[in-house]
């Protein structure tokens, strides 16, 4: 019935203001990863012995850390590590998660059994704790963390993507294309897929924020990037010896992480207002 | 109810069994042979070729398995790479004072949670609702690993009353100077925690006050106390054991980060000492405990949720 989006009345299509305002956030941010090896003030790898721990001022307005590199440079070169994370990740457990989860929903029988079961045992493993057993034997680095983060996902997007198909499968319309004689493809491309995809780009939003954190937390233990990048957590790591002399080395990146989450969770959620009010204030755990 | 628990058992069993096929698994498939990986990049041929010898790892994979496996059985976790002890009894006192931290936690985390969402739902739009729910999106949305660097700075620099790291157990310094230890990590763990629930307990909460049965209560003519107590909060509760099991498997990632930061020695510190010194057994073994504690938790709640929805309990006696 309130499947098909279109079905929105023309006041619920304007934009929701968090949407705008968690989008432009996280706009500035990409446009800075992205335009940062060029506005970037100083080389944020280069050594200046003589300029160490300086605190933040108009000239280095982040201070600079124990080797005298200047940290808003830094965390400017570290901004798209998270981005990176956060949707490399998403778009890896999207990937594999929601094919299973058709795949789950058109197939009952054994292939979902197989499926469901292995998505129930790796839901059984608390999400660090995964990511942990897949960095642990391999030597650390950037797309191995991104891969890590996206398999733990992984399960969740494939049981929603096969909730999502099973109640799609029940409504009247597809009935009517299985009446009609069209095959499964059809039935997965022309009905399921156009009245799917909202709750699973809404699910897909909310997701960014714990990828991103979930792969700074790994970072931050050592399991991520490797120095002298300046992956945000692996920033706020390295800056603990200094905490009492220099708070700024790892003040900075951290509050930039803050921001970026909370900006990336206020545009999930107004997406979720947008797409979905149906979900709006449902406990749906 | 006997056959729910049995199922639910028996899945369980399975769970541990599957895992301990999975960790072995990722170890040993993965490319990369584990005795360089534990010598290093500049371990000469002999070496390695001893340490193969002395670890089995010449055996073919499923005896290898078999070995350790049985091994879990009896309770024996191997030996430690790194510490020339079993890593049972090392797992084990890990194990304990990670569970004094993550008791406490959830405790706190439901108490405070599910009273400041209630608060939230009954008053709701007051000056208390409004800022508790932004209070809620900045505290979900900072990372631990930040949190305890803010806590450190606040409590153990700034204002000097806290020690920032390390552990005292309470035969060294008394009660006090044990507690004093765990306040930092226990805050640090339980601030985005208590967002999440009480984010939920307010959503659910308001769902039943806003529901027939709270009507029909309310026009009964009982009190609203009565009636937030007896009739909204029981229903309103539900979904909140569910979210407190989800928030299990986080708190157990968050003690991973925690115990690093405070350098408190609980599991999650062995785990990441074991992982950066490929101490293979004591990392294989904490990964199953860990799950093994994860999987009972939820069971906990399951049956909670259990006693406490009649719906399901009614169902389970008949079935």
């Amino acid at each position: 019935m309130s499947g098909a989006a279109g079905a929105a009345t023309p006041a619920r299509r304007r934009l929701p203001r968090t949407l705008v305002i968690g989008l432009v956030i996280v706009g500035v941010i990409a446009l800075l990863a992205a335009l940062g090896p060029w506005i970037a003030p100083h080389d944020p790898d280069a050594f200046a012995m003589r300029m160490r721990l300086r605190p933040p001022s108009l000239a280095r307005p982040f201070g600079t850390d124990e080797f005298g590199r200047d940290v808003f440079s830094r965390v400017l070169a570290g901004a798209h590590y998270s981005l990176l994370m956060g949707f490399g990740a998403t778009a890896i457990s999207l990937a594999i998660g929601v094919p299973l989860g058709l795949l789950a929903a058109l197939h009952r029988g054994w292939v979902e059994e197989v499926i469901m079961r292995g998505v129930d045992l790796m839901i059984s493993l608390p999400p660090v704790l995964l990511g942990l057993l897949i960095l642990a034997v391999t030597e650390p680095g950037l797309f191995k963390t991104i891969l890590a983060v996206g398999l733990v996902y992984v399960p969740i997007m494939t049981r929603l993507a096969r909730a999502v198909a099973l109640e799609l499968l029940a409504e009247n319309f597809v009935e009517a294309a299985r009446a009609r004689g069209e095959g499964a493809w059809h039935i997965l491309a022309r009905e399921i897929m156009p009245n799917a995809w909202p709750p699973l780009i809404v699910e897909t939003a909310l997701r960014i924020t714990f990828a991103i954190l979930l792969g700074s937390a790994l970072s931050f233990l050592g399991l991520g990037p490797q120095p002298p990048a300046s992956e945000w957590g692996l920033m706020i790591a390295e800056s603990r010896p200094f905490i009492a002399e220099a708070p700024w080395i790892g003040l900075a990146p951290g509050l930039c992480l803050c921001l970026l989450l909370i900006a990336v969770n206020v545009a999930g959620e107004g997406l979720r207002d947008l797409l979905d009010p149906r979900l709006r204030g449902r406990g749906h755990g | 109810m006997a056959g729910f628990l049995l199922r639910r058992l028996g899945s369980l069993a399975f769970v541990l069994w599957a895992m301990t096929v999975l960790v072995f698994a990722i170890v040993h498939l993965l490319p990369g042979s584990v005795a360089h990986m534990i010598l290093g990049e500049y371990a000469t041929n002999e070496a390695i070729a001893t340490l193969e010898a002395k670890l089995g790892l010449n055996d073919p994979l499923p005896v290898q398995y078999w070995r350790w496996f049985s091994g879990l059985l009896g309770g024996d976790f191997g030996q430690s790479l790194t510490m020339e002890r079993p890593a049972g009894p090392v797992i084990l006192e890990a194990l304990g004072r990670s569970a004094v931290l993550a008791g406490v936690s959830i405790v706190l985390v439901a108490v405070i949670g599910v009273s400041l969402g209630i608060h939230s739902a009954v008053h709701k739009g007051s000056a208390t609702d409004r800022a508790l729910t932004l209070g809620q999106y900045f505290f979900i949305a900072v990372p631990e690993f930040f949190w305890c660097i803010l806590v450190i700075l606040f409590f153990a620099v700034w204002l000097g009353w806290l020690p920032a790291t390390g552990y005292t157990p309470i035969a060294d310094g008394g009660v006090t100077g044990w507690a004093k230890h765990l306040v930092l990590p226990v805050s640090t763990l339980v601030l985005g925690l208590i967002a999440h629930v009480s984010r939920l307990t307010r959503s659910s909460m308001l769902e039943a006050i806003e529901s027939r049965y709270v009507l029909a209560a309310r026009a009964k003519g009982l009190p609203e106390r009565l009636v937030l107590r007896r009739h909204a909060l029981p229903n309103a509760l539900l979904p909140t054991i569910t979210v407190l099991a989800v928030d299990i498997g986080i708190l157990i990632g968050g003690i991973v980060v925690v115990e690093s930061v405070f350098a408190y020695p609980g599991l999650g510190r062995m785990l990441v000492y074991a992982i950066d010194n490929q101490d293979l057994p004591l990392m294989m073994g904490g990964m199953i405990v860990i799950t093994a504690v994860y999987a009972l938790a939820n069971l906990a709640a399951d049956i909670l949720y259990a006693v406490l929805n009649p719906r399901i309990r009614v169902g389970g006696t008949a079935a």
